[in-house]
């Protein structure tokens, strides 16, 4: 009981991520986004939150996922990073789940690349597995990553 | 209110006050006979003393009270001021601001060992041989405060001590015949009232002033104005999209209203600006103390003269510019300023000059650090910027001398003490530059060798709301801030291949006959063509902005509309993006960026490109040192030349004449949801005898669009009629004679043919004239008939 903790889940490419609810400010449907030129390509652009600009992360891209396929719409998922909030853009958005501590492990060896960066673990849930992402990670990138993302 | 409150307003009003004691203490080392300082300081010492000996500091107390002693001799006239009993009350000053610091970081005094000092401040109160009494009537030193608020004593004293007004009246006789002493001292020599009265009147007298100062002001936190600041950002949002909607609707009444709605959000936001803007004044207080610090340790004597204390600055600017000034005065007296027997040797004053100026231009402050030093030696900085390596030798033989002084702005020069030392100008530069930078500003340095410095800052105005022309590039919107903003060229779809050339490949667009680099906003951007420009007509828009003192034309698909925009800060993910200087929020709710002209020539390499040509231009500038002036040529009744400087003129308007109406004599236009005042030049210039008749003569219908300049002056915008809009010409106008009429300045040559200047605060007068008075006008007319 005292162990346990809360996830916000969200499938890219079929493969189905977590993010600490706590982090999650809000979940929306796509929001009109103004492109920003030049910016190194995991950015998908700007949009207006009630006020608030907030970047928009391809988190497809970011993850170096193949590119979505046309057909879906994605969704924002809004976390607080210590820069503000930042928009994740996601294929599907899932449950929120109740995890144990005790089905936590850490990412296999295996497991390379600037993605491990971000990838914190593995929680073993009944059915599959839920990748748990580091928002901070996610959301800021490194001088390498940007050169890699422009590439 | 707890003791930890108690403690806090304590530090807060003694900080206050001792910055203030700076001033007054350099000052008064100057003018030693002025008792009204001498009051103020000995005062604010007391104060202080008598706190915290109530708070329990002792340590802070003894210092205090020694240098009250002091005060108290220079007071009475016993001791003069002079450098040596300043610097010992100074630095009393800084060891008060020492404890004040470690008490509010630790709550205690500190482990501090002032037995020096308070040794210095004693021995200077002996120095007099005879330090006898030399009143006959001990006056408490409260008295003093009389100095204050000198106006009521005497009724507080007549109210609660049972003086009567035959005894005041006698004690201010005296005083006016010269005795130098306070209302309090003689009326106790008189034997009129106890001493105990007096203080207490005086306790009564200042509580009344110090009610009436507080009524009128209140602290404010600054979190808590930074969110009203950001609050008011979203109003002006919000107004912008109401705005577009009532422009849509057909509803009066909705309009009327969002009309209301625009003007209270207008205001509200001036107000809200106004209580974060701070005169600059703030800053330059602590200049005098620093040049005579500075000055005394390196034996120089320099004075101060400030100008434009007032302009006033946001809050957030006036703190990141503290440090940057800070430096760069010191440098003025360090390094600027030469050793008195030196300047005597070259025929200059002993004493030099160091002169802080500060002005509003176009929505941008700027700030200039003068003194009349050495100057900067430019064979020196080349030869030592190429042992640096910083630049090679055939580099520093091409450079112009612009570019060398600004060399010193170069992290690796400034570092080094002995180039500090043959080059006159120091340590730090660059990071003076970079913190200016950061907040949107340009240094700038211009030197005479033996003549002398000055560093130009230029800084906005605030950060927050700024005022920019949005434009459209494949599909998308930019905003480009009005400070870069120069002025906006349509070349027609005829001329587009004409109007633009090749230089090996880089467009040119021929402006007033110099050649002025284009740069396609969406090649730099890499935005994909768009179908919709094969729709347009062809025509080409040129913004021409300002980048870096550098012009260059940024072309491109369509100008929209100038806004007020809330400036956002881009975050970390885009930070590496150099070419926009924020984000913003437009009318419809879209996000539009902000274009960073500078980052956007640079990427555009106009800025070195162009380098040398403006350089050059710089240099013929200063040698005439006329500055070059921009007018906007056209053509007054008669076809007569006329011109006024660009500087004065908001806009161009053509208006159909059934837009003008009369109101009373005056022809006036609905112009931007106000009433525009016309003023026809014709009218104006009419000798005097046929002049009301033309002013009352209303509109002709038939006859064609009339030309208007937009103006402003004061605050206030009008409207002048003239016949035709000529041209804007680039011109020193330094041939000059006096006007033959009254409404123009002069007339000068500009582009080679006579033009007048028009006068145009006296063209408003005129005017305000004969609108105030409706009355005479009819008999007037009588008569001139």
């Amino acid at each position: 009981m005292a162990n346990t903790s809360q996830f916000c889940t969200f499938y890219l490419d079929k493969l189905l991520f977590g993010v600490e609810l706590k982090g999650v400010q809000e979940v929306i449907r796509l929001l009109e986004m103004t492109k920003v030129p030049l910016a190194p390509g995991v950015v998908s652009g700007l949009i207006n939150l009630r006020g608030q600009i907030v970047t928009a992360v391809d988190l497809r891209r970011r993850l170096e996922l193949e590119p979505a396929p046309p057909d879906i719409q994605p969704m924002n998922v809004v976390v607080r990073s210590e820069d503000g909030a930042v928009s994740l853009l996601v294929d599907e958005i899932g449950d929120v789940v109740e995890v144990d501590e005790s089905s936590f492990e850490p990412p296999p060896e295996t497991l390379r690349g600037s993605v491990r960066s971000m990838i914190v673990g593995v929680h073993k849930l009944n059915d599959r597995l839920m990748l748990v992402l580091d928002i901070e990670k996610a959301c800021h990138m490194t001088e390498a990553d940007e050169t890699l993302a422009v590439r | 209110m707890s003791d930890s409150d108690i403690v806090q307003d304590f530090l807060v009003e003694s900080y206050e006050n001792l910055d203030r004691l700076d001033r007054e203490l350099v000052g008064l080392e100057k003018n030693p006979q002025d008792r009204d300082a001498l009051g103020s300081v000995f005062r604010t010492i007391h104060t202080i003393k008598g706190t915290c000996g109530f708070l329990g500091f002792n340590k802070l107390e003894k210092v205090a009270h020694v240098g009250e002693n002091l005060l108290t001799r220079l007071r009475d006239g016993q001791l003069t001021l002079n450098q040596e009993l300043t610097t010992a009350l100074l630095s009393m000053v800084d060891a008060v601001r020492q404890m004040l610091g470690s008490i509010e970081a630790s709550g205690a005094e500190g482990e501090r060992d002032d037995t020096k000092l308070i040794a210095t401040l004693t021995r200077l109160q002996q120095l007099p041989e005879a330090p006898a009494k030399s009143r006959s009537t001990p006056v408490p030193d409260a008295a003093i405060e009389a100095a204050a608020a000198p106006s009521s004593i005497g009724d507080i004293l007549m109210q609660q001590a049972g003086v009567t007004s035959a005894e005041i009246q006698r004690a201010a006789q005296t005083q006016k015949e010269g005795d130098p002493r306070r209302l309090g001292e003689i009326l106790v020599e008189q034997g009129a009232v106890r001493p105990a009265d007096i203080v207490d009147a005086l306790r009564v007298q200042s509580s009344r002033a110090h009610a009436a100062a507080s009524d009128s002001t209140v602290r404010v936190d600054v979190g808590l104005l930074d969110r009203v600041m950001n609050l008011v950002g979203e109003l002006v949002l919000a107004r912008n999209q109401i705005l577009q909607l009532a422009n849509r609707t057909k509803d009066t009444s909705f309009s009327a209203v969002s009309q209301r709605l625009n003007l209270i959000t207008t205001e509200l936001q001036a107000g809200v600006m106004k209580t974060r803007m701070q005169p600059i004044g703030n800053v330059w207080g602590q200049f005098p103390r620093t040049v005579r610090d500075v000055a005394l340790g390196c034996g120089k004597e320099v004075g101060i003269e400030m100008e434009g204390q007032e302009t006033e600055l946001d809050k957030t600017i006036i703190e990141a510019i503290k440090d940057p000034l800070t430096h760069l005065v010191r440098n003025s007296v360090d390094h600027g300023i030469e050793l008195p027997e030196d300047r005597v040797s070259v025929g200059k004053s002993r004493s030099g000059r160091l002169i802080l100026r500060a002005f509003h231009e176009g929505g941008q402050v700027n700030i200039e650090i003068s003194d009349d030093g050495a100057g900067l030696n430019v064979e020196r900085i080349r030869k030592k910027a190429v042992e640096r390596g910083l630049i090679t030798a055939e580099q520093s033989a091409r450079m112009p001398e612009r570019e060398i002084f600004n060399l010193i702005f170069l992290p690796g020069f400034s570092t080094a003490e002995k180039v500090t030392n043959v080059s006159g100008r120091g340590v730090g530069m660059d990071v003076v530059k970079t913190n200016v930078e950061k907040i949107g500003g340009t240094v700038d340095v211009q030197s005479f060798l033996g003549r002398g410095t000055t560093v130009r800052v230029k800084i906005p105005l605030t950060l927050a709301i700024i005022p920019a022309l949005v434009v459209t590039c494949g599909g998308d919107r930019y905003a480009i801030p009005q400070v870069s903003l120069l002025e906006l060229v349509r070349l027609k779809a005829d001329r587009v291949s004409k109007g633009i050339e090749l230089v090996h490949g880089a467009p040119v667009y021929r402006l007033r006959g110099r050649l002025l680099p284009l740069v396609y906003l969406s090649r730099e951007l890499k935005l994909a063509a768009r179908r919709s420009d094969t729709k347009s007509d062809g025509a080409i828009n040129i913004v021409v902005v300002q980048a870096d003192e550098r012009r260059f034309g940024l072309v491109v698909d369509q100008i929209n509309d100038t806004e007020e925009i809330v400036v956002k800060p881009l975050r970390k993910q885009l930070k590496t993006v150099k070419t926009f200087a924020g984000s913003s929020i437009m009318g419809d709710g879209k996000v539009a960026l902000i274009l960073d002209v500078l980052g956007l020539a640079q990427r555009a390499s106009v800025v070195t490109e162009t380098r040398d040509r403006s350089l050059t231009e710089k240099v013929t500038d200063s040698s005439t040192t006329v500055e070059k002036q921009t007018f906007l040529l056209f053509a007054g009744p008669g076809d007569s030349r006329m011109a006024i400087p660009l500087s004065t003129l908001a806009r161009l308007e053509e208006f159909p004449v059934a837009q003008v109406e009369m109101s009373g004599s005056q022809w006036v236009t609905q112009y931007r949801g106000q009433i525009l005042p016309l003023i026809r030049l014709s009218v104006v210039l009419e000798e005097r005898r046929n002049k009301l008749r033309a002013l009352q003569a209303p509109p002709t219908l038939d006859s064609r669009p009339i030309q208007v300049l937009v103006l402003q002056h004061e605050g206030r915008s009008f409207g002048l009629v003239v016949e035709r809009i000529l041209d804007i010409v680039e011109d020193r106008a330094d041939v000059r004679s006096p006007a033959t009429r009254a409404a123009v300045l002069y007339s000068v040559v500009i582009g080679d043919r006579v033009t007048e200047l028009l006068n145009i605060p006296a063209i408003l007068r005129s005017v305000d004239v004969s609108a105030v008075r409706p009355g005479p006008v009819p008999r007037a007319t009588e008569v001139a008939n």
